[in-house]
């Protein structure tokens, strides 16, 4: 692979961080060409490390690619941070960073005295990132509960699902996918304060916080109507039809949604129903609106014939905004995404090749920069000596001591929680 | 107001934005963060003050709260871009602009004179951040998308909702394009860096589809180990041996978000164990329930269906008993992993959120009151994000930037104004 210089070439960052949101979060820099050192342990692995599937459905810490997807393009180094060595080595690696990161229970940090306060006092121009569910103050700041908590506190799971029946939530954790791109974001606008001011800073993310900013207007709305958001299927106020509806085959499905009277008349001369522009069931939005569960039924017998495939080409030569409902195993085949190489395979040290999604975006004239996911501690050498110029003796001490960790020293590996 | 003393970290940036729908996230961000945000609208208003809902309820184009709450931090501008003296003026303000924002189908810029390559002749400098639903290239770069075929075309729909009934979406709709809108911001201020280093902007592509397909998360390693193809599955947690636990209840007054725990891990056991003797101290645990060998009898490698079914039943019926806010006190004071599914209400009288002073109020001085806003993003302590001026007006910035910034003529503007260009 011929070297590559990303965009943000020449920064450097220690990330503390692990499991979802902070190594999701440092990810845009990482494979956008800065310098990122992960710290981990073999004494307290990254939860993604331990969690299926594996290669071979061997388990092991080094064979996740679910694992090293989220932390591609990074090195890794193994220290515990619970012994001085391993913290005299982490204090060296903030000294080399312009950004460090970490995503703790509030106080983990300053137990190991590698909390903000203490960092500055060495660092004063460091951009230290914290990230936790719910922020670093405040009385649920310990609470830790598992994303799918996170988004049902957040609001997202009420509003989920079908209104007569129990709230059915996005799989897994829905705000660790809405947090790490205003993290990212925050400590881009930070490093760019700090390049003219010289001014480091503390960014304390409650991914709360952050995540309500995606439901914004119905909070605004409860506040000023008094009128508290509800689940609506697929229906919307402003259009019908909007929902999916069932095609060909096994599971199935194809979403279309309908916003002006232009697209509905092309809707119905492509499905060659031209009686519905003049039913006064389905002649206006508002009548759609009030006969919508028919309509669905009507377009519904007219889908199940067809493969989605079909209905969206149709839709779409119509001008009409339409998506087969695509399953994971279509994702991975889509034509589209792989004509934008964003479905990339990388070969990792242990899992070997395997497919890694990159950033959402494309920058014209700095490409990414990204690479494979790190074994546990793959980078020791590279990271002590080239980055930080560790000492014979103090490699050495480390391992001695076990602040340079080596084995990891589990009971058994469990396969799913 | 920005709090005395303190910088704003994009301060001396300038940004033209012509977004629309969620994207319009994106400007709004970058605005919190201090850049002056200009949204270009149509002299009609942009479509999402058509967006609901509505300030008292009220359909009008100033009163849309999906506008005030994408738009608060922007100054605005109204501005035919298809008209050729609106082309010329928005050709006049990217001169001095750091970043432009769009939204529009792929090729419709251009086809004004307005792209990336006609833009960065003006001004090489120029970052311009496209946000399209499919992206700017590959055979469907021209569909036509909305957030609903934003949510089903990158996946997040297949697997989620009812195995019985349609896949579906989050009732606040525009989640697909705030994901873009969001990317947007983090990928602009990338380039930004390269451009402040170097002098070199560039064009920005964000792809709505590629935000929704990381939130399959590892169903792409699942299936790539496995072959199997994640589907929906209700309000179920499937687990890799195929049991599904609960992870959503019924309460007193809504839902909450609970799974049943055993197995290895001694901090997810001591938690059923804590809950299970609240529900003692009730009389709503049962005897083989207090006894429970949860290590080994709930290891869900081992369990069964059935049995995962009637341990959850004393849960299920005393979960009724109790309100979202009882039980999530003693979850968070006792650790016990459960949460609330909040509402709208919820959010709003959060606890949590107060005691962090999260909310932000602003004048709006045309409805006689303050609105309350999400606050800041990310605390930062160096630079705080401020809550400056609510949304715009349609067209309330006009004289202040063409006059006063760009230099035009009160004659001209009057000019445009009787053309219809502003």
């Amino acid at each position: 692979m011929a070297q590559k210089k990303g965009a943000l070439e020449g920064i450097k960052i220690a990330n503390f961080s692990w499991v979802g949101v902070g190594p999701l979060t440092i990810r845009y820099l990482a494979a956008s060409g800065a310098t990122v050192v992960r710290v981990e342990s073999h004494t307290r692995p990254d939860v993604l490390r331990l969690m299926m599937p594996y290669k071979d459905k061997q388990p092991g810490v080094d064979r996740g690619p679910w694992f090293a997807e989220v932390n591609n393009s990074v090195r890794s180094v193994s220290i515990d941070l619970g012994k001085p060595t391993g913290r005299a080595i982490a204090w060296k690696l903030i000294m080399w960073a312009d950004v460090m990161a970490e995503s703790f229970v509030p106080g983990t940090m300053k137990k190991w005295g590698l909390d903000y306060d203490n960092v500055r006092q060495k660092k004063p121009d460091i951009i230290y990132l914290s990230t936790c569910q719910m922020g670093q103050s405040g009385p649920y700041a310990n609470f830790s509960g598992f994303g799918y908590q996170a988004a049902a506190i957040g609001g997202f799971t009420y509003v989920s699902g079908w209104p007569d029946r129990t709230p059915a939530p996005t799989q897994g954790a829905y705000t660790d996918f809405i947090a790490p791109r205003f993290g990212a974001t925050a400590i881009m606008a930070a490093l760019d304060y700090r390049r003219r001011t010289g001014k480091g800073q503390y960014l304390d993310q409650s991914q709360f916080e952050t995540s309500a900013h995606f439901l914004a207007a119905p909070i605004m709305d409860y506040e000023v109507n008094n009128r508290v958001l509800e689940r609506s299927g697929n229906h919307v106020d402003y259009a019908a039809p909007h929902a999916a509806y069932p095609c060909k085959g096994d599971d199935r499905w194809v979403a279309i949604s309908i916003f002006t009277d232009a697209e509905w008349q092309d809707f119905c001369l492509t499905l060659d129903k031209p009686e519905w522009l003049d039913d006064p069931r389905f002649a206006t939005l508002l009548a759609r609106k009030e006969n919508e569960d028919e309509l669905d039924r009507q377009i519904a017998g007219w889908t199940v014939d067809r493969t989605a495939e079909e209905v969206e080409v149709m839709m779409q030569d119509a001008g009409i905004a339409a998506s087969v409902v695509n399953s994971v195993k279509d994702i991975i085949e889509d034509p589209h995404l792989k004509s934008q190489n964003f479905l990339r395979t990388y070969n990792h040290s242990v899992v070997g090749p395997h497919l890694y999604r990159a950033l959402c975006h494309r920058l014209s004239k700095t490409p990414d920069t990204m690479g494979p996911g790190p074994a546990l501690g793959e980078h020791n050498e590279y990271v002590f000596k080239e980055l930080l110029h560790l000492t014979d003796d103090e490699v050495a001490d480390g391992l001695v001591e076990g602040g340079i960790t080596t084995e990891a020293n589990l009971p058994e590996f469990k396969p799913t929680l | 107001m920005t709090q005395p003393g303190k910088d704003l970290p994009l301060k001396p940036y300038r940004i033209l934005d012509l977004t629309q729908g969620g994207c319009l996230i994106c400007g709004k961000l970058l605005a919190d963060l201090g850049a002056d945000v200009v949204q270009i609208e149509d002299p009609k208003g942009n479509p999402s003050r058509s967006m609901g809902p509505f300030y008292k309820d009220i359909p009008h184009s100033e009163k849309s709260l999906f506008w005030f709450a994408y738009s608060v931090n922007k100054r605005g501008v109204t501005l035919d871009i298809e008209t050729a003296d609106g082309a010329d003026v928005f050709r006049q303000l990217v001169k001095k602009a750091d970043f432009v924002l769009e939204s529009f189908e792929p090729g419709y810029l251009d086809s004004l004179g307005l792209g990336y390559d006609d833009l960065s002749q003006i001004n090489p400098r120029v970052i311009m951040t496209s946000i399209t639903p499919y992206g700017q290239t590959g055979p469907k770069a021209h569909y036509k998308g909305s957030d609903l075929t934003g949510w089903a075309s990158g996946g997040a729909m297949h697997t989620m909702g009812d195995p019985d009934r349609a896949p579906n979406w989050i009732s606040f709709g525009p989640q697909a394009s705030l994901h873009g809108g969001v990317e947007g911001a983090a990928a602009s201020l990338i380039a930004h860096w390269h451009r402040e280093l170097t002098g070199e902007g560039q064009q920005v592509d964000v792809s709505i589809q590629q935000c929704t397909v990381w939130l399959l998360q590892a169903a792409i390693q699942i299936y790539e180990v496995n072959r199997v193809s994640y589907s929906r599955v209700g309000a179920l947690w499937m687990t890799g041996g195929g049991v599904g636990r609960r992870q959503v209840y019924p309460c007193k007054d809504g839902f909450i978000a609970f799974t049943v725990f055993g197995g290895g891990l001694p901090g997810l056991v001591a938690s059923t164990r804590r809950l299970v003797d609240w529900m003692a101290a009730d009389g709503m645990a049962p005897e083989w329930l207090q006894n429970y060998k949860w290590e080994t009898d709930f290891d869900v490698a081992k369990v069964t269906q059935e049995e995962v079914n009637r341990v959850e039943v004393p849960f299920v019926e005393f979960f009724l008993t109790k309100t979202k806010a009882e039980l999530w006190e003693q979850a968070w004071k006792q650790s016990i992993i459960l949460a609330p599914a909040s509402d709208a209400k919820d959010m709003y009288t959060d606890q949590q959120l107060a005691a962090r002073d999260y909310w932000r109020k602003l004048d709006h001085p045309e409805l006689g009151e303050s609105l309350t806003y999400c606050g800041p993003f990310i605390k930062f302590s160096e630079t705080p994000i401020s809550f400056r001026r609510r949304a715009p007006l349609i067209g309330e910035h006009n004289t202040e930037v063409y006059q006063g910034e760009l230099g035009l003529s009160k004659e001209r503007l009057i000019l445009l104004k009787q053309a219809g260009v502003i």
